[in-house]
């Protein structure tokens, strides 16, 4: 190979990493809540739209259910007439994301108690369906803007710097690079305060055992809601990430699919897991994509972690970190 | 035997308090299943209390309706003079009741330690926000924690199994773990379900011995199940003895043992 070529290579390496990075922050999501309570929760990429459409609305002083005040009172409200800072409509949403954990405990969980997890399961996918249609009557259905002041465009200093020393620039988003390092201090915290805060062994404590968790005084809602409050930052921040990259649209929350094949490369119930296994399917597609594209017509990068991942479910089925599933007998 | 209302001195000269724990009228149901038919009886401040039966008799589903994981279909369970109302499992846990399980429920992907730790949740008290902002306080706390945890993983001689996952131990060391993990908590009672079954006789020997030292160190009350009669003798101030979800005996082992229902239960039902 060609120097020149393998340089590009490794800048389609990075880029990979980086959109793998992204993929990594909504499979996390899926991972805490299965971890905690075996649920797979279907509406974590919806989560993702919901948080980034709530942010958006915080910011520019949307009117909440404005169209539907209107068209019941005939009245033209559209905004309050004020911006929020962006570090003021974040923690605003974040606190609706806590609350949306709480209604999510109080009307369905609680209700679905020791049901099998296919009920569970669909439970959620109804919530997918009712938070998308929420989202769409409080905030609109238009494409919207998500401008947090995070930085845009082809980072200058990496293209200079690699310029310099290997006489090839690198083209690498400045945003990618700020969601790696948010995605890396997001995951620190996360270690940080399951390792050993009171609330986190209380969360590892149910993730093993509920019967064990309850005798130790440890109240299985509280944990839902801690759970699924966490989950929905997560997913605020992957959807600032996406938003950020390319507008807050229905479609943000089809990255869910794309953590679907994470999952089944790293494992359910593994944290490492959801983060490497979203690296090698960044890497790996877009790698693909550089090598294989051109030969077969292009557009590989649909279906190839797809792909992937089923070669994977064949001859390692409960993913790189996932515990070994022994059926008992 | 009717025990006075203000306790009792036991043959070997421990004083036994007022009554802790009170059961009154307790019946169970699953669908037509009676597990429990209207029984009532007591636990004393620092007392042994054993509740023996032969299979199915009722005894896990009275321990279980003692910690909140049943709720009985009828009648009152008092806790230091007052009537309980409907409680969670967790919410009995609070109030200092602390208990094992027939068939183990450990957290079996923690280490040992860590197992033991969590069942001082209940006494841990730096919150979220707080130990956020206030590491020191928290750090503080949290070595009090591990020292206490330290004193437990000594006393049921444990100190070489500390960092193992507790997945990987033998039977009999998870129930030694479990019975760790309860005692963290320094429990007003514990609540023991079969805590020798399964085990070689040394093995029984010694949890005997611990469960005897936890009652007389730390005062603790205790209230256990168990089949093999022999431990229940040496182990116990006063025996409940269920069958088929009734009380047919209550009192000092002696009493029990000469007892005419309790005899004809035993003798009519194969144990194993
Ligand atoms: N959750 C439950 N649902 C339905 N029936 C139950 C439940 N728990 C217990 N039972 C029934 O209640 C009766 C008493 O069971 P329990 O487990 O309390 O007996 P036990 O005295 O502990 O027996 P063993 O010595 O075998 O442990 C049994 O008939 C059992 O099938
Ligand atoms: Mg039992």
């Amino acid at each position: 190979m060609m120097p020149d070529q393998l340089l590009y290579a490794l800048e389609v390496t990075l880029n990979g990493l980086m959109a793998g990075v992204m993929y990594s922050l909504v499979a996390l999501g899926f991972v805490l809540i299965f971890k905690a309570s075996g649920i797979f929760n279907y509406a974590q990429g919806v989560l993702a739209l919901f948080a980034a459409l709530t942010l958006v609305g915080l910011q520019n002083g949307q009117i909440p259910f404005a169209h539907l005040i209107n068209a019941a009172l005939g009245t033209n409200l559209h905004h309050f007439g004020w911006k929020l800072p962006a570090l003021v409509a974040i923690a605003l949403t974040a606190l609706v994301m806590v609350g949306l954990a709480i209604l999510i405990e109080k009307l369905v969980l609680k209700h679905l108690v020791n049901q099998a997890p296919i009920i569970l399961f669909m439970a959620t996918i109804g919530l997918a369906y009712f938070l998308e249609g929420l989202g769409d009557v409080m905030w609109g259905a238009d494409i919207k803007k998500l401008d947090v002041g995070l930085p845009q465009g082809i980072s200058e200093t990496v293209e200079s710097v690699t310029d310099a020393w290997l006489g090839y620039g690198f083209f690498i988003d400045r945003l990618d690079i700020v969601a790696t390092f948010v995605a890396i201090l997001l995951v620190t915290a996360l270690t940080l305060f399951s390792q050993y805060s009171k609330q986190g062994r209380a969360l590892r404590a149910v993730a093993d055992d509920h019967q064990a968790a309850l005798s130790v005084g440890i109240s299985l809602r509280f944990i839902w809601v801690l759970v699924w409050s966490i989950a929905g930052f997560v997913a605020l921040v992957a959807g600032i990430m996406w938003g950020a990259k390319s507008g807050v649209q229905f479609s943000l929350s089809l990255i869910a699919l794309k953590a679907l094949p994470v999952l089944m490369l790293g494992g359910f119930t593994s944290i490492p897991g959801a983060i490497v296994g979203g690296l090698i399917i960044g890497v790996g597609e877009k790698l693909f994509e550089f090598f294989a594209g051109p030969m077969i017509g292009g557009a590989t990068e649909n279906w190839f972690a797809y792909v992937l991942a089923l070669l994977f479910l064949v001859f390692r089925p409960q993913g790189l970190f996932g515990e070994k599933i022994i059926e008992r007998v | 035997m009717n025990a006075p209302s203000e306790g009792y001195i036991t043959p070997d000269g421990r004083k036994i308090g007022g009554v802790l724990m009170e059961m009154k009228n307790i019946t169970l149901r699953f669908g037509g299943v009676v597990a429990i038919k209207d029984i009532s009886f007591d636990i004393r401040e620092g007392e042994i209390r054993a509740i023996i039966g032969p299979n199915g008799a009722g005894k896990s589903s009275m321990l279980n309706v003692i910690s909140g994981f049943y709720i009985p279909t009828e009648g009152e369970v008092w806790f230091k003079g007052r009537k309980r109302g409907p409680m969670k499992p967790y919410e009995v846990a609070r109030l200092g009741i602390a208990r094992t399980f027939q068939n183990i429920a450990l957290f079996d992907g923690m280490s040992v330690l860590d197992n033991i730790l969590t069942g001082r949740l209940t006494l841990m008290k730096s919150g979220l926000l707080s130990q956020a902002f206030w590491y020191g306080a928290a750090a503080k706390e949290e070595d009090e924690h591990r020292e206490k945890v330290e004193k437990i993983i000594d006393f049921l001689e444990i100190q070489n199994i500390r960092k193992t996952p507790v997945g990987r131990l033998p039977y009999g060391l998870k129930k030694r773990v479990e019975l760790a993990r309860a005692l963290a908590a320094e429990p007003r009672i514990l609540l023991l379900d079969e805590p020798m079954a399964g085990m070689n006789v040394e093995e029984k020997e010694d949890m005997c011995r611990f469960i005897l030292d936890v009652n007389d160190e730390f005062g603790t009350t205790i209230a256990l199940i168990e089949h093999d009669m022999g431990v229940v003798m040496d182990l116990s101030d006063r025996v409940v003895v269920m069958d088929y979800g009734r009380k047919i005996g209550d009192g000092t082992p002696d009493e029990v043992r000469n007892n005419q229902d309790v005899i004809d239960a035993y003798l009519g039902v194969a144990h194993g």
